[in-house]
């Protein structure tokens, strides 16, 4: 798993540098990482660049996560990418709308590091 | 003294437990996301509002959430999630605070039955100074929590409005 290119959606700055972090405490090493604070500006990014993991929040303004990964099947650079969730959002409904939109994991805040390992290093092809 | 699985099996229809429930939404939220615990004063404090951060509810349950202390221990509580020194934090302080409130929020509702489905949180608004007065519908219930974080100060407070 070398230099994995991620997005990180949130509309929190701080929670977008611990998204991060945690993904650093996993093992999982960046060769670059973008950042969003909506699904607007996520769809934006992914228009110019390809990612190989996305992590994502629900609740944000302008657009939010799970419209945000409705949209993702239209953007040809979001083809196949693995897209997990993160967020205070913890109902079984709002799991199963995501996981039904085509995210691939799904984590609650408040996470640990190790939360995110086991969500995401499989999506990676690496065992966690 | 209960344990957190009977706390937990609280509902939407009665409030007898949310107190408790409430606080440890909060202990979660700050050993998981800043790695400190949340100690019960032995003595009671004095109010210290200097910011205060808001999450509106709606649904199953109307109200706010808030979280209150002086702007010392939210310096703290971005440094922590941060990993920086408190001296290090600059206006990044409010996101961090206002981001501790929502996690407050979601991690409380999404223990009470019914309430993770039917009740939907807003993005935090974080309000600076201690000039301001609360108003809510009359009928309106209250419930507080008061804990010290890294021995400062912190009151947690929801107010129901059905």
């Amino acid at each position: 798993m070398n230099g994995i290119r991620a997005l990180i959606v949130d509309d929190s700055s701080v929670m977008r540098k611990i998204v991060e972090r945690s993904l650093r405490q996993a093992g999982v090493e960046m060769s670059g990482v973008f950042e969003a604070g909506n699904g607007a500006e996520a769809l934006a990014v992914l228009a110019d660049n390809k990612v190989d993991l996305i992590l994502c929040d629900i609740n944000m303004p302008v657009m939010d996560g799970l419209e945000m990964v409705k949209q993702l099947p239209a953007v040809p650079n979001a083809k196949g990418v693995p897209v997990v969730m993160i967020t205070t959002e913890g109902s079984e409904s709002h799991v199963v709308q995501a996981l039904s939109a085509g995210a691939r994991g799904y984590i609650r805040k408040p996470f640990t590091a190790e939360q995110v390992k086991e969500h995401v290093l499989p999506l990676l092809g690496v065992n966690a | 003294m209960k344990t957190t699985g009977e706390l937990l099996a609280g509902n939407a229809s009665g409030h007898e437990n949310w107190g408790k429930v409430l606080e440890v939404a909060a202990r979660e939220v700050f050993e998981l996301m800043l790695g400190c615990t949340l100690t019960v004063p032995e003595t009671p404090f004095e109010d210290t509002r200097e910011i205060t951060a808001m999450v509106g509810l709606a649904g199953l349950l109307c109200g706010v959430m808030g979280i209150a202390c002086s702007v010392k221990a939210a310096t703290f509580m971005a440094s922590k999630m941060l990993g920086i020194e408190p001296s290090q934090v600059g206006p990044e302080m409010c996101d961090a605070f206002g981001e501790v409130c929502n996690m407050v929020a979601g991690n409380f509702k999404n223990k009470i039955a019914r309430l993770g489905n039917e009740c939907m949180l807003s993005v935090p608004t974080v309000i600076t100074g201690n000039d301001y007065s609360l108003h809510s519908p009359t009928d309106s219930e209250a419930l507080e929590v008061r804990l010290l974080f890294e021995n400062m100060p912190l009151t947690i407070s929801l107010q129901i409005h059905n």
